[in-house]
């Protein structure tokens, strides 16, 4: 019967979904259950699922642990700087790789997509040489500027500008609009589901990266929060797991609250059209 | 207020021309309409005028004033795009006042405008929406106003109404030339759609290939046509042609509303003045008030307009007569009309007979 082979498509449907969402929450949601536990239940086997009772101080030993607010402070200043300056040089490239015609434009772009394929471990250390000449190493500067432009930005600006339609722009020429001002108040506008979306992917790189800040810094003072949760593990003899998670989640849960309200506007990114 | 002035312009894409030594004179406020066939070149010197388009050689006048290379916002002109060519994240009152902001207006002094130019379109009641929240007329009213507002020297409009649906179309088109009465502005208007052009227009330019056929008032184009081109491209149904046998360099035309449809009752030739065709109907078309219908002659077929109180049935003989004052005569090389004493000898030669 018709109705009857829905059912059973859709119910092995769910149920393929619910495993590959599970797959990918698990590891979060171990997290979060193994912060509010103590050490030796960690440790139990077979592992309890829920804590025994709710360890609420875990967070409260993690956060002394070290300097986290100079951390959390370091960490929101680097990646909303970096996140600044992205902006700044990325709309102005994405908008002449896709409104103007000059000479070198396809090599140019073309040696922006090559920056896209050049992981930050093949260039970090004639960067670290160039910051030590500046005398910027262990500064949030050497965190910041190597990251000031993104060609990821770039690539992805430059589409969403190519489906403004000419006539908009024209209409705005028209109006006497500066080029400026045709960038910023009538483009970007209009890209804003994929500005959302770039701005949320480049944060949560440069909130998450360990890698950088762990090569460009020594000193506590300029240190970002990934190095300060990595460094409860090596700073204390025990591994105390149920602390280093609930640094963690103190790690991961400002990005989950941007990424909530931001959601709506990275569907409208990938569906977006110009009306 | 300004005459726009285009003088030996040519435009040139990768060294293909597309214009080659266009004059044309826009008279201060006229309603100017660029009528032609797609690619014929209307639309691109439309965009030399506002300046998105570059012109390759030539001079470009507005107001006695050489333009040639001012930016598009500094010309004083205003355009209206096909496709309304809105800003689509800005509110209505917005989309009206960016141009005010950008020449500088204050707050004040933008609001106060566009709220004159709101109540003049209409548009007072959604001055704060978005424009995909607008229905397609009022999207039109809004792309309007954003050109009205500035108060233009001359006014462009690109194919403003053909994305309206007819019935919308035929109510902005009355619109459109009482506007144009009440600010006396020149507008400079292009179409593809001859009713168009003849309906609004005062002076209509015909282009075809890129090359003006002919500049006129509407009734002079439709009365008195430079050429073959103009005169099949304007009037609906177009102008019959159709080839005079004695003398084959040249062709006759005739327009479906000045010939008479008779049924062939006998073989004897009526000796009568001007044009006889005889043929069979092969199909027509009721249109309400009158009547096409379409005759097959020995070698073309050529549409007569009738009228619906004697209607005729398809399959019979037919006569098709042209009083000789309504015909003419074109080239069959170069398609220019033949006009005075040659003309009159041409009319004469057919006066009579049967083609």
């Amino acid at each position: 019967m018709y109705p009857l082979r829905l059912y059973v498509f859709k119910t092995i449907e769910w149920l393929l979904l619910l495993a590959v969402a599970l797959l990918f929450v698990f590891p979060f949601l171990w997290m979060a259950l193994t912060a509010f536990k103590t050490l030796p239940e960690v440790f139990r086997f077979p592992p309890t699922f829920l804590p025994e009772s709710w360890q609420i101080q875990n967070f409260a030993v993690a956060w002394k642990s070290g300097p986290f607010l100079t951390y959390l402070v370091n960490s929101l200043f680097v990646a909303l700087s970096i996140l600044v300056l992205q902006l700044f040089t990325a709309v102005p490239a994405a908008y002449a790789f896709a409104r103007y015609k000059f000479k070198g434009r396809n090599v140019l772009f073309g040696l922006t997509l090559i920056a896209l394929m050049i992981p930050p471990q093949v260039i970090f250390l004639p960067i670290y040489v160039f910051m030590s000449e500046w005398n910027l190493v262990n500064t949030l500067w050497s965190l910041i500027l190597p990251y000031g432009a993104s060609a990821f930005g770039i690539f992805l600006l430059r589409q969403a500008f190519m489906q403004v339609p000419d006539e908009v722009i024209e209409a705005a020429r028209l109006d006497n609009a500066s080029e400026w001002k045709i960038m910023w108040k009538v483009m970007v506008p209009m890209a804003k589901p994929v500005l959302v979306t770039f701005g949320l992917f480049s944060f949560i790189y440069h909130w998450n990266d360990y890698f950088w800040p762990l090569i460009m810094t020594n000193n506590e003072q300029v240190r970002t929060l990934p190095i300060g949760v990595a460094m409860m593990k090596s700073s204390e003899g025990d591994t105390l797991w149920h602390v280093i998670m609930a640094g963690n989640m103190i790690l991961v849960v400002p990005i989950l609250i941007i990424f909530f309200f931001a959601q709506r506007h990275i569907i409208n990114a990938f569906v977006y059209q110009s009306k | 207020m300004a005459e726009v002035t285009l003088k030996q312009i040519t435009k040139k894409y990768e060294n293909q021309a597309v214009i080659e030594n266009l004059n044309l004179s826009v008279p201060d406020g006229s309603f100017t309409v660029l009528v032609g066939p797609s690619g014929c070149g209307k639309s691109t010197t439309l965009r030399m005028i506002a300046g998105l388009e570059s012109i390759t050689e030539g001079e470009l006048q507005i107001g006695n004033e050489k333009v040639n290379h001012t930016p598009p916002g500094k010309r004083d002109v205003a355009m209206v795009f096909q496709n309304y060519a809105l800003y689509p994240t800005m509110s209505v009152f917005d989309n009206i006042g960016f141009g005010l902001r950008n020449r500088g207006l204050s707050r004040v002094e933008t609001k106060k405008q566009v709220e004159e130019i709101a109540e003049v379109v209409g548009l007072t009641d959604y001055l704060q929406r978005k424009p995909s929240h607008l229905s397609g007329g009022q999207r039109q009213r809004v792309a309007l106003a954003r050109a009205m507002v500035k108060k233009p020297k001359v006014f462009l409009m690109d194919e403003p109404l053909s994305n309206l649906d007819a019935k919308l179309r035929n109510q902005m088109r009355v619109e459109l030339t009482s506007l144009h009465k009440q600010m006396g502005t020149t507008f400079i208007y292009v179409t593809h759609d001859q009713v168009e052009a003849m309906t609004m227009g005062d002076q209509i330019v015909v282009m075809n290939q890129g090359e003006i056929q002919q500049v006129a008032s509407p009734i002079d184009l439709y009365s008195m046509p430079a050429n073959l081109f103009v005169a099949q491209f304007i009037g609906s149904p177009p102008m019959n042609v159709v080839s005079m046998y004695n003398q084959p360099s040249c062709v006759i035309g005739f327009r479906p509303e000045k010939a008479a449809i008779d049924v062939f009752e006998s073989l004897d030739t009526v000796a009568g003045k001007g044009l006889m065709l005889n043929g069979v109907l092969v199909s027509r078309e009721i249109l309400g008030s009158e009547l096409l219908y379409y005759v097959e002659t020995k070698d073309e077929r050529v549409v007569v307009k009738g009228s619906t109180e004697s209607i005729i049935e398809v399959g019979m003989n037919v006569r098709v007569s042209v009083d000789a004052k309504h015909l003419y005569f074109f080239d069959r090389a170069t398609g220019t009309r033949i006009i005075g004493e040659k003309r009159k000898a041409m009319a004469n030669s057919v006066i009579g007979g049967i083609a």
